[in-house]
């Protein structure tokens, strides 16, 4: 068999059922082989390899699934670099197979030659070039271990055109389970746990962080027993969202600069927090030299090198949070913290009154972001996955979007990628295909990958867009509204007409302005057949509160 | 915290780029990198690093952390100087004419501790191995009879209480044994392999 039909045939043997790519000389011999693979390898063919990458990052999230992505050499590699530098920061396990120059050529200049294995280096997980056919099975038995196993993350298979059109004699595909110079999960250590629940049983003022690790760790279950037995307030950063359900009595709100008052203020109050794959990253903890100095912490990781990184710890708790957690659930005492969990509910009372009633039922003529989100929660009663984009309409959906499940909600969370997601609400529609898939994009965002509308136009992948637009580049305009005198830098963006644009793609389409159409508007695209671009003109200059500004501790959250 | 050298030592496979991988790892924080060597183990396949960075013990830490977390390296360890036995060497070309009418060149030698690796009529390379200062010493004798041409090694560096990185791979061995066994092979008759 050939290279080409040796790559196809382990990504049949892994599993895999979808995969985002685009075509060029270098790949060629992939695309003919997969010619004859259509009924076992259903090919979505994006319109740019950026799309087709953050396709992927979508389809991986909403499923817990590799994602995979074909592109050529050069250009085409390249084009993958944000998806991949965004895919190792949020830990989205992707396998990349980019088509390279013929192996001879190799660091000529030759056409469409990029060093993409270099490139690559410092946003992939691992990446490794093949340039014989032999090599295939392995390295892509290697690539999807790599990808979702510890950690997960992006990796990267470049492979040379005669690797592709080599005929070789393939032994039968071996799946890697072991490689000597990895340790995807670290040993848990006995002592850790019950130092851990010690801990935890003596803390008066506990309280609870969470990340993606949980989800990640498809730990949902043993998260919610450990918070329900141990009745701590639990919060949450935006890549944990959902993992315990947004309406959990326990469920405190969102961490961070965009986050909720109670969760940032009482982090410099609670005397035991407790880190659970979550990483400390610098827009949840604000100024480190003033986060939680009085508590003791605890962090439990999968990755040891995100202990003790941002945040000194007392406890580490080393391993998988699905192996971890319940240790840890079995040794802490069946407990409540009324009058503590009364302080949150306390500051989340003063937050409504100052910034979530106006924000979610408005009071001026004008509909805000938060109003679009309060009403898609009451008409998809939090069963909807939402993807978003990043900037304003991006804490909006992520502080108001009410979550019942795990998966929920993909966002480009650590590298914040605008552009991320249409392709990824297209990706994630193909990895969650029950389930309604709501794209909530700024009128910024939607501009730099709008080309995949014609993606949703060739597969009629069912995806529901709204638009929020308020003409501004609106979370660089809030910045310099408030540290910046005010000073417009080039944030007045202007928009085409989104509805004819979808027109021209043949997606049905409307734009809202006033209050009375939202409400049907919004029932209109859910109840549409296939895609639906919905278009809604919110408030100008609006802007998301609370934020814990940059270079402050989190106890000097603004509510205004 | 107080900033020193650091040595730091990787096991890792023998992989092409991996050294890249690694280099990036300090570039990306700006940290540059005093010394490097890298060069084959005892053990057949594995590769060990010694780089040598001036960095505070927490940096260091994080960082031996950062590359022990790349898929292929092994093992970490990372030293002060104190902890480790180093050397380098150094070589150093003079021209031979006025080596052998100027210098009592076997007091040379001995002073330095070095050795004359090549003797030829018109230039003569000695060798010295030793830390810095030491191997400094013989330039700073030799710069007067015309030193043509210097050049020093990076460090190696052997840690001093250790169990050994055999110990550590025989672990992960055990505990979740590779399909490549090789290196089994190897260290189950180690002892024979090294006695002497």
């Amino acid at each position: 068999m050939t290279g080409a039909v040796a790559t196809l045939q382990a990504l049949v043997a892994e599993g895999v059922d979808t995969i985002f790519g685009y075509p060029g000389g270098a790949i060629i011999p992939i695309y003919d082989a997969l010619y004859d693979f259509k009924d076992q390898l259903h090919h979505v063919l994006v319109r740019h390899e950026q799309g087709g990458i953050h396709a992927a990052q979508g389809y991986a999230r909403a499923s817990g699934r590799v994602g995979v992505v074909l592109a050529t050499s050069g250009p085409g590699a390249t084009n993958l670099v944000t998806g991949l530098a965004d895919a190792l920061i949020d830990s989205t396990p992707l396998v990349c197979i980019t088509g390279q120059v013929f192996a001879h050529l190799l660091g000529t200049d030759a056409f469409q030659e990029t060093d993409i294995i270099n490139i690559t280096t410092p946003i992939t997980k691992w990446n490794y070039q093949v340039t014989k056919a032999e090599e295939i099975p392995e390295a892509l038995a290697k690539a999807f271990y790599i990808a979702r196993s510890g950690r997960p993350g992006p990796v990267l298979i470049d492979i040379t055109k005669n690797a592709q059109q080599q005929a070789f004699d393939a032994p039968d595909y071996r799946p890697c389970t072991h490689i000597r110079s990895y340790r995807p999960a670290p040993v848990v250590r006995p002592e850790y746990i019950e130092q851990a629940a010690a801990l935890i049983n003596s803390a008066k003022r506990p309280f609870i962080l969470w990340g993606q690790g949980v989800v990640l760790g498809a730990a949902e279950r043993e998260f919610r027993a450990f918070v329900e037995k141990s009745g701590i307030p639990a919060a949450w950063t935006i890549l944990g969202v959902g993992a315990l359900a947004t309406d959990h009595p326990l469920n405190v709100g969102m961490l961070g600069m965009h986050g909720n008052y109670g969760p940032n203020v009482l982090t410099n109050e609670c005397d035991v927090l407790i880190a659970i794959g979550m990483r400390f990253d610098d827009r949840v903890t604000g100024r480190l030299d003033k986060y939680a100095r009085q508590a003791q912490i605890i962090h439990l990781d999968i990755d040891p090198t995100e202990i003790d990184k941002n945040v000194q710890t007392t406890v580490p708790v080393w391993g998988d949070c699905k192996e971890t957690l319940p240790l840890l659930t079995a040794l802490v005492e069946h407990k409540a913290h009324p009058e503590w969990l009364a302080r949150f509910h306390d500051h989340m009372a003063q937050e409504v009154d100052a910034v979530i009633r106006e924000e979610l039922f408005p009071t001026s003529d004008e509909l805000t972001m938060g109003e679009v989100m309060q009403q898609l929660n009451e008409l998809t009663g939090g069963e909807a996955v939402i993807v978003s984009d990043v900037g304003q309409h991006q804490m909006v959906a992520c502080r108001y979007a009410r979550q019942n499940q795990s998966r929920s909600h993909v966002t480009s969370g650590g590298l914040g990628t605008m552009g991320f997601a249409l392709p990824a609400a297209i990706g994630a529609k193909f990895g969650a295909p029950h389930r309604p898939v709501v794209a909530v994009i700024g009128d910024g965002g939607i501009q730099m990958t709008i080309q995949e509308l014609g993606t949703i136009m060739q597969t009629g992948v069912d995806v529901k867009i709204i638009i929020l637009n308020n003409q501004f580049l609106g979370m660089v305009r809030q910045w310099q509204e408030l540290f910046h005198q005010r000073r417009y830098s080039f944030v007045d963006i202007q928009s085409p007409d989104y509805v004819a644009v979808a027109a021209g793609y043949r997606i049905a389409g409307q734009r809202v302005d006033a209050r009375p159409d939202l409400r049907p508007a919004l029932a209109r695209m859910l109840a549409h057949p296939g895609s639906f671009l919905l278009e809604v003109m919110v408030t100008k200059e609006n802007n998301i509160f609370p934020m814990v500004p940059q270079g402050c501790s989190v106890a000097e959250i603004r509510l205004r | 915290m107080d900033r020193q050298e650091y040595n730091i030592t990787a096991y890792t496979e023998n992989q092409v780029g991996l050294l890249n991988r690694i280099a990036i790892i300090f570039s990306r924080r700006k940290i540059n990198i005093e010394s490097l060597n890298v060069s084959p183990s005892e053990i057949e396949g594995i590769h060990r690093f010694n780089i040598v960075i001036v960095e505070t013990e927490e940096v260091v830490h994080k960082l031996a952390k950062q590359i022990e977390k790349q898929v292929e390296v092994l093992k970490v360890y990372f030293n002060t100087n104190q902890d480790v036995i180093w050397q380098e060497m150094a070589l150093y070309k003079v021209p031979t004419d006025i080596i052998a009418e100027k210098v009592l060149v076997e007091r040379l030698l001995r002073e330095n501790g070095a050795r004359a690796v090549v003797i030829r009529k018109d230039y003569t390379v000695f060798e010295t191995t030793g830390h810095r200062e030491e191997t400094d010493n013989l330039i700073k004798a030799l710069q007067p009879y015309g030193l043509i041409e210097f050049v020093r090694s990076a460090r190696i560096a052997i840690i001093k209480a250790s169990d050994g990185f055999h110990l550590k791979l025989q672990e992960f061995e055990q505990r979740e044994p590779s399909e490549e066994v090789a290196e089994n092979e190897f260290l189950n008759d180690r002892d024979a392999v090294f006695t002497m």
